[in-house]
């Protein structure tokens, strides 16, 4: 055992730590001597000054399209802001009459101020005009705690593309907790590209630091503006949009709900993602916005969903082109294989109806006429195709196939709330029916792209885009180029995506689709001087008319545009959906049309009430 | 009921009543810190204020716990509790809720409770039975390494949780080790001498530092130039000392974390990154500033109300102190924080066993560390690093970490006759 004595043998050092301990606390009361008694440089002047902290905020970046049209830019405008705690002694009636509000909103605004903080700047009125902001300069003196903020507000040149450009508001109380950036008041992208944009749109917000007096009278920026920070305006967007392409587009699809969606193949560029009806996104801007929205939300024709991204319709026969493709691939045809076609499908008691059409079929005939017993026939052999064991292996097989075109799932393209479609697995079958009890005719309905799928116009434009490049595509996306501060442009690459089909078979596709516009159920819109690819679709609607729908691309040899048409509850695809493609084909290859009244035929029709 | 006021038989009044002081204190200056227009009663348990009541409130509770329990259960179980803390810091790793970019806090209902400096009470209990045990007063190398471990494990697993701040605080505990011959007075001669040169290193290039080391040098070796073996180990240690020098100025530039380097540029120079780091320093210091001799009155502050200092009721606690009660206030507060070090130090040395000797020194070392980091911060004088000042700042896991300690050593304190 040690005796105390003994263990204490460094006792000596218990000196040398008081000593740090006193010397530390020594250094302190010295450096608070100096910054509190000595040093003024850290005291406000005596003359009783307050600093108050001015956001400086960022213009937001500008959006133009392909060409360098201007679609979105920045006008100025005004918020009046307080500080409660600095309010006192304010003539309230004038200072009421002045901003044309009742004394009850006047307090009222003051208590929610207050309880944001006392001590930190709120929004009082939102946006003054230039008029009442003139009168406001003039005696702000005589308001103490108020002051006038500069904002910027979002303004558009042509009332298109209002998706796709989305809207501007202020963040919400979440954001605010989340992310240090915002601040309560603060604007944040909501939707469309303002929205999947908003850290290069948004610019970087500066801070002016101002001495302000008693008399709530500016005296000058804080030890010379030493912290001040200049605000940066955000980068400026170039879309791959075409601006006279997305407004031909909306003109054709006036008085009519659907979607066109244009993609240039070779990079998967949207040219024209239009929706329909869809309204001007000047209305979703300042002061009238919570109004305008609340309005359009109830409008029945629904203007404020994106049916380009978000409306799943069974694709119809233009699955076919999917359908056939995959047979292709599993060998369970080739080009020659012939059916012939009684009129309908006949199996197990079950028919599907086919329109007449000159007699047996190969493929290229049955994608030239749309034949729908042949359909039927190459799809059950496909998921029936002896090897796979069991149904279920067959579908899976079928699906990831379907799968690799991009459809049954988000792209991930840099718009926001793309919605998924359906491609249903196996298991879905199995809960339905039980796993033993379904076959490849209870499925049936999936050869004529009815039945448990769902497809979005995007994907089914991006179908036509696959076709085009032969087996690939380019994922769709919208940003072309970002130009920063330094005017320096980078551009947006988008992925490569390969199918699980080969090549040939694509080949093959691709003259049938041509075989479709030039003398099968496309016809009637063939445009004069250009080889178009089509494939019509008919999609049966249980509530209501059929849609209508097409898929095309454009020369069909060297493909510069692929399209996807939907009008909802028009009928055919060939009566509607198809004109209206070769209409845009045309505009976007020609730059004009010449088949004037087969435009005007289009822009007189109105879907709108059926 | 004799029983009952043997509990607080041989407890050092003098400690408990400056405790009292300061975790009152620190609670009044809390609501002058945080308090709004709309939430002005103390006791509203919405806001911080009103939580810190309820800490202080348990603290005591926890506080009288500890002197309850038998002072034999601390030696007996501390390395079963530094177990367990370990486990838990291994364990909000994986569960833990983020705040400000740290993984070290597991959220209960409304509050949150940082394992880590409860870590700092584990290690104080680990290293105190480790030494107690060890029975030498010369360790050897294998001893030394060990006692190292036992602080290095907690602290690596706090750096885990992307917490350098607390994990920072275990290096203090070299003054425990001072003082209890694990460390020599050289090596708290180097280490002094390597954050002086690490410090000098950012402010001046680093070959004029090797310049000036390598003049220093040359003067020495002329001086002892007939002594050939001192002669040898003075250039071995100018060579040394230069690659330090070097490394650190590598490691500032490549290694570090934009965000520390940051923090540690405005130190140096004040006008670097003026809205971010050094805007808060500046801020800070207008604060305590401002304040003056006499300090502008309680709740009377203007530059410590809401965002002008950010982390006003934690890290930043002192500049409310600074603004409304002046140089006067800061000055009590400097004078209570070194009246309790001292008197702490010197029960530590009153102690007759070494357990209790080097829990007291782990106790003050933790201490003293907070104190010296969080007003040096505050006033320019170390770098931000988020670590709170005891029984002032706002938190739970704080309050409740020291009260732990402090009331753990009052209790060894009290039994100090009966414990060898």
């Amino acid at each position: 055992m040690l005796s105390p004595a003994n263990t204490n043998y460094y006792v000596k050092r218990k000196n040398v730590i008081i000593g740090i301990i006193l010397l530390t606390g020594l250094l302190f009361l010295l450096r608070l001597f100096h910054l509190q008694m000595m040093d003024h440089t850290y005291k406000l002047s005596a003359s009783n000054n307050v600093l108050r902290y001015i956001t400086d905020y960022p213009a937001r970046g500008l959006v133009y399209d392909r060409n360098g049209e201007l679609l979105v830019y920045n006008e100025a405008h005004y918020d009046l802001m307080v500080i409660p705690h600095q309010v006192r002694d304010i003539d309230t009636t004038e200072f009421c009459m002045l901003l044309g509000i009742d004394r009850d909103i006047f307090e009222t605004r003051l208590q929610r101020a207050r309880r944001h903080s006392p001590f930190r700047a709120s929004l009082f009125e939102r946006q003054i005009s230039k008029d009442t902001y003139a009168g406001f300069q003039e005696k702000l003196f005589r308001f103490q705690g108020f002051f006038v903020q500069p904002r910027t507000l979002r303004s558009y040149p042509q009332p298109i593309a209002a998706h796709t450009l989305g809207y501007v508001g202020e963040v919400g109380p979440e954001v605010v907790a989340n992310d240090p950036y915002y601040r309560s008041g603060d604007y944040i992208g909501i939707s469309g590209l303002e929205r999947s944009y908003e850290e290069v749109l948004r610019g970087q917000k500066g801070m002016r630091i101002r001495m302000v007096d008693v008399l709530n009278r500016d005296a000058g920026p804080y030890m010379q503006g030493r912290y001040d920070t200049l605000s940066v305006p955000g980068d400026d967007l170039f879309l791959t949009l075409d601006h006279a392409l997305q407004i031909y587009g909306e003109q054709l699809m006036q008085n009519k709900r659907g979607s066109i969606v244009a993609i240039e193949p070779a990079s998967g560029e949207i040219l024209a993602l239009v929706t329909a009806p869809s309204y001007d996104p000047n209305l979703l801007v300042g002061r009238v916005r919570g109004e305008n929205y609340r309005e359009l939300q109830n409008t029945p024709t629904k203007p404020l969903f994106n049916r380009a991204l978000m409306a799943q319709y069974p694709p119809g026969s233009v699955f076919k082109i999917v359908n056939t493709l995959i047979a292709l691939q599993e060998g369970v045809i080739n080009l020659n294989t012939t059916y012939s076609c009684p009129g309908a499908y006949f199996s197990g008691g079950i028919s599907v109806r086919c329109r007449s059409h000159p007699g047996p079929v190969d493929m290229l005939r049955s994608i030239q006429y749309s034949c729908n017993t042949y359909s039927c026939i190459t799809f059950r052999n496909t998921i029936d195709k002896p090897g796979f064991g069991s149904i279920q292996q067959g579908l899976s097989n079928w699906r990831n196939h379907v799968r690799s075109f991009g459809l049954g799932q988000v792209f991930g393209s840099d718009l926001p709330f793309e919605l998924s479609g359906l491609v249903v697995s196996p298991d879905y079958y199995d809960r339905v029916y039980g796993s033993r009890g379904w076959r490849s005719l209870t499925i049936i309905s999936l050869a004529i792209g009815q039945g448990e799928l769902g497809t979005t116009p995007m994907q089914l434009a991006n179908l036509a885009a696959t076709v085009a490049n032969r087996g690939h595509y380019h994922t769709p996306h919208m940003v072309k180029a970002i130009r920063n501060q330094n005017d320096t442009l980078a551009g947006v690459e988008s992925q490569r995506n390969q199918t699980t089909v080969d090549p040939r078979h694509f080949e093959a596709m691709a003259e049938a689709m041509h075989l479709v516009v030039r003398e099968g159920t496309g016809a009637f819109s063939r445009i004069p001087g250009i080889e178009m690819a089509g494939k019509t679709g008919t999609v049966q609607n249980p509530h209501g008319e059929n849609h209508s729908v097409f898929v095309a691309f454009a020369p069909a040899h060297d493909p510069k545009i692929a399209i996807s048409v939907i009008v909802e509850n028009a009928g055919y695809g060939s009566t509607w959906a198809a004109p209206i493609a070769s209409l845009m084909v045309e505009k976007y290859l020609n730059g004009s049309i010449e088949r004037h009244w087969f435009e005007q035929r289009i822009l007189e029709a109105n879907f709108l009430n059926r | 009921m004799k029983r009952q006021l043997d509990l607080f038989k041989d407890i050092d009044k003098t400690v408990v009543v400056l405790y009292l002081v300061m975790v009152l204190m620190g609670w009044f200056n809390i609501f002058a810190a945080e308090i709004t227009e709309s939430n002005r009663s103390i006791f509203d348990i919405s806001q911080s204020y009103g939580k810190q009541l309820l800490w202080i409130i348990t603290a005591f509770i926890l506080g009288a716990t500890v002197l309850m329990i038998d002072v034999k259960f601390y030696p007996t179980f501390s390395y079963l509790i530094y177990g367990l803390l370990a486990v838990i810091l291994v364990g909000v790793l994986f569960f833990g809720t983020e705040i400000n970019a740290s993984k070290s806090w597991f959220r209960i209902g409304g509050f949150a409770i940082q394992p880590a400096e409860f870590a700092k009470y584990a290690t104080a209990l680990a290293l105190a039975k480790f030494i107690g045990d060890a029975k030498t007063r010369t360790p050897g190398w294998g001893l030394r390494l060990k006692a190292f471990a036992i602080i290095g494990l907690p602290a690596v697993l706090i750096i885990l949780q992307n917490d350098m701040g607390t994990a920072l605080v275990f290096g203090s505990l070299l003054f425990a080790l001072y003082r209890s011959g694990y460390v020599g007075t050289s090596l708290l001669i180097v280490a002094a001498t390597a954050i002086f040169l690490f410090i000098l290193t950012l402010v001046i290039n680093e070959f004029i530092i090797i310049g000036i080391l390598a003049g220093i040098t040359l003067v020495a070796a002329f001086v002892i130039r007939k002594k050939r073996h001192e002669l040898l180990q003075l250039f071995g240690l100018f060579i040394i000392l230069s690659v330090y020098v070097y490394t650190v100025d590598y490691a500032f530039e490549n290694l570090l974390q934009p965000h520390q380097k940051l923090r540690i540029e405005v130190l140096i120079d004040e006008e670097v990154d003026l809205r971010g780091a050094g805007y808060n320093l500046h801020q800070s210091k207008i604060a305590i500033g401002s304040g003056g001799f006499w300090g502008k009155g309680y709740l009377q502050g203007t530059q410590t109300k809401y965002n002008f200092v950010p982390e006003q009721g934690t890290d930043f606690i002192f500049c409310t102190i600074g603004e409304e009660w002046g140089f006067a206030g800061s000055f009590v507060l400097v004078g209570l924080f070194l009246w309790l070090l001292i008197r702490l130090v010197n029960m530590a040395e009153r102690q007759r066993s070494t357990f209790s000797r080097v829990f007291g020194y782990c106790v003050v070392s933790f201490m003293f560390f907070h104190f010296a980091i969080n007003i040096g911060m505050t006033i320019g004088l170390v770098p931000v690093i988020g670590i709170p000042l005891p029984f002032f700042s706002y938190g739970g896991s704080s309050l409740w970490g020291f009260t732990f300690m402090l009331f753990t050593f009052l209790k060894l304190d009290s039994r100090r006759l009966d414990l060898l």
